[in-house]
């Protein structure tokens, strides 16, 4: 089977963020990237299936320069080869543009499944894996935890709200949006790190796949979130914030 | 005919809470606009909803009927709606941001050349509209572009179910031309994993875990803490899927809805998925060393610092009081 993986690179969690000049984006320069957390289990999905059935994994990415490292990141985790999408005009796309630019990469491919991310941790919009199956004219399923093939069928787990699930069958090819959660995370072993090195990257632009920048919903500016609610910061070291919290708790919530 | 057209979601024969503050959104966005409010449903047999629906909704409820949307499928269900508003050129449309939604809106927008905005959370003069980024930690404002439908999703709880407008709507129907070929998905029924041993949603007081208490090993601090308070203990979504504690003690949209009477978050940053969960407890107090982490949005009391330090300070100051 081959099974393509789009992956995103995003800021690393716990780097704090800073709303840039223009006031339409984060500071970019002194942050930290990783892989989109859904992912990272997206690909191990495509890794486990491979794994169990043969075939080959390939990697897509669409970003700067820098998604480079979470490509090779990829590849010695154990992805066969990769497609980085070069592109720097994010500021211009909406989830429909990514989605144009991923679908055209894939076309040419003819994977027998494609699997996304569910969603991504920056702009989160949620949507890039449902309209790129609709781009490339295939069924999809979304917020699958687990991926099972026999013959040309998947059988997947779809979470629902509140602890509910839903098993769904559906013919390959195929997309899927991966939550996370479904698998354990392997991590790449040093021989991995090294054969990485190896693994073909193919680049390609916006202009050879034919896809300009173009946006319906425009992300005109970010901005911190106005505080609603009054919250009343316990100040001081942990053992007097400690000290007054108790407090709170004993004379005013009354827990204590 | 255009205007703001609402798609309502049903679940066991009921439209859930989240349509109606959708439907709130659609009045309101209308209102602002200028424009009429008009309601959908979708299903095989769609009379009894049409009954609740027209207790609450103005406008025009439009029942899209036909046997293959009895259960829901994104080819089904984004196929009718594109139909439907093919022959009614929406100026806007709007859904309640539900995992079904997030399953088929994109797909069905995409269909006519458009984007959804999701997760919308409120808007302003334009009109624009507001949506979460970066996890909550920062607002961005959207405005749509072109020519079609505009499509927009609203968070559960960024509008008020009781807000809606009752009056008395036109009511409509619109078969879609649907193939069984063209529903390539099978689903099957809901179910839940086996019986959980946990009942959360019963517990007075809960301490819950995130991701910023770094290691598996680090967890008996946290667990000192819940039972010096005498708390059940609960986590974020990453700290189960970790496998660090049981999936039945994840609280979230995905999750336990829980609203004890004290809820403390430890290293937890305050994601919807997880507010949605526990935005209801009576007290909630949130340890954080990010003093812009959005879970300081819905606490009472707030400690910004390292939970490392603060975390095992509590602990001994609860068990003093205790004394
Ligand atoms: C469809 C869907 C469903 C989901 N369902 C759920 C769900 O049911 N429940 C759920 O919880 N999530 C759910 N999520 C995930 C959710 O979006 C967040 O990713 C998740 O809640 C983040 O968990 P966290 O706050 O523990 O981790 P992070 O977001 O990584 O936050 C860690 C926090 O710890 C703080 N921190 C770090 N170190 C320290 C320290 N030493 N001292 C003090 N503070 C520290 C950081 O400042 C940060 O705020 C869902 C997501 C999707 C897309
Ligand atoms: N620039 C990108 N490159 C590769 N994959 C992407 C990109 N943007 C989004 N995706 C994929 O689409 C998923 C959903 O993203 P989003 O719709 O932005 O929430 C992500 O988890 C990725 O798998």
């Amino acid at each position: 089977m081959k099974i393509i993986v789009a992956i995103k690179q995003v800021p690393e969690r716990d780097t704090p963020v800073r709303i840039d000049s223009g006031g339409k984006w984060i500071e970019e320069t002194d942050l930290q990237w990783t892989m989109n957390e859904s992912d990272a289990y997206a690909l191990e999905e495509a890794l486990q299936l491979k794994e169990k059935d043969g075939g080959e994994v390939v990697v897509v990415s669409a970003g700067p320069e820098r998604v480079g490292s979470t490509i090779r990141e990829a590849l010695a985790k154990g992805a066969d080869r990769a497609i980085h999408i070069e592109c720097n005009d994010f500021a211009q796309r909406d989830a429909l543009s990514v989605a144009r630019l991923l679908a055209e990469a894939i076309k040419p491919e003819s994977p027998d499944l494609v699997l996304t991310g569910l969603q991504s941790d920056d702009l989160g919009y949620g949507q890039t894996g449902v309209i790129l199956a609709e781009l490339l004219e295939l069924p999809h399923v979304s917020l699958i935890l687990h991926v099972e093939k026999t013959g040309t069928l998947l059988h997947v787990k779809r979470e629902l709200e509140e602890g509910w699930f839903q098993n769904i069958e559906l013919p390959l090819p195929a997309v899927l949006t991966i939550q996370s959660g479904g698998n354990k995370l392997r991590y790449a072993t040093l021989m991995g790190i090294k054969r990485a090195k190896t693994k073909e990257v193919r680049r390609v632009t916006p202009a050879d796949l034919g896809v300009p920048a173009s946006a319906v919903a425009i992300l005109e500016h970010i901005a911190q979130p106005q505080k609603q609610k009054s919250t009343q910061i316990l100040p001081g070291p942990a053992k007097d914030a400690a000290a007054a919290l108790v407090e709170k708790l004993k004379f005013e919530v009354r827990v204590l | 005919m255009s205007g703001v057209w609402i798609v309502l979601e049903h679940r066991e024969g009921r439209i859930g809470r989240i349509s109606w503050e959708a439907l709130t959104a659609g009045q309101q966005l209308a209102a602002q606009l200028g424009l009429t409010a008009h309601s959908v449903i979708l299903g095989a047999q769609t009379e009894a909803l049409a009954a609740e629906v027209s207790a609450k909704a103005g406008g025009k409820l439009t029942s899209v009927e036909h046997a293959l949307l009895a259960t829901y499928t994104a080819d089904g269900f984004s196929r009718a709606l594109e139909q439907l508003f093919h022959a009614e050129s929406p100026d806007y449309v709007v859904f309640p941001h539900t995992y079904q939604v997030r399953d088929y809106a994109p797909a069905l927008a995409a269909k006519l050349g458009q984007v959804l905005i999701g997760d919308v959370t409120g808007f302003g003069e334009g009109p624009v509209f507001t949506r979460q980024i970066l996890q909550g930690r920062l607002n961005g404002t959207y405005r749509h572009t072109g020519g079609g439908p505009c499509f927009l999703s609203v968070q559960s709880g960024a509008f008020r179910a009781e807000a809606v407008e009752p009056s008395t709507p036109e009511i409509a129907s619109f078969t879609p031309t649907l193939e069984p070929a063209q529903i390539r998905t099978q689903p099957g029924a809901p179910f839940r994993e086996s019986a959980q041993t946990v009942d959360l949603g019963s517990a007075s007081m809960i301490v819950s875990v995130g991701r910023g208490i770094k290691e598996a090993d680090n967890l008996p601090l946290v667990q000192d803490l819940a039972s010096a308070l005498g708390a059940e203990i609960a986590a974020s979504r990453p700290i189960c899927d970790n496998g660090w504690l049981p999936m039945e003690r994840q609280v979230g949209s995905s999750g336990q809805t829980v609203s004890p009477k004290l809820y403390v978050a430890v290293g937890i940053s305050g994601a919807i998925q997880h507010l949605v969960g526990m935005k209801g407890s009576q007290c909630i107090v949130a340890i954080n060393k990010d003093p812009d982490a959005p879970i300081f949005e819905v606490a009472d009391y707030g400690i910004v610092g390292d939970l490392f330090e603060v975390v095992p300070a509590l602990t001994e100051a609860i068990k003093a009081a205790k004394q």
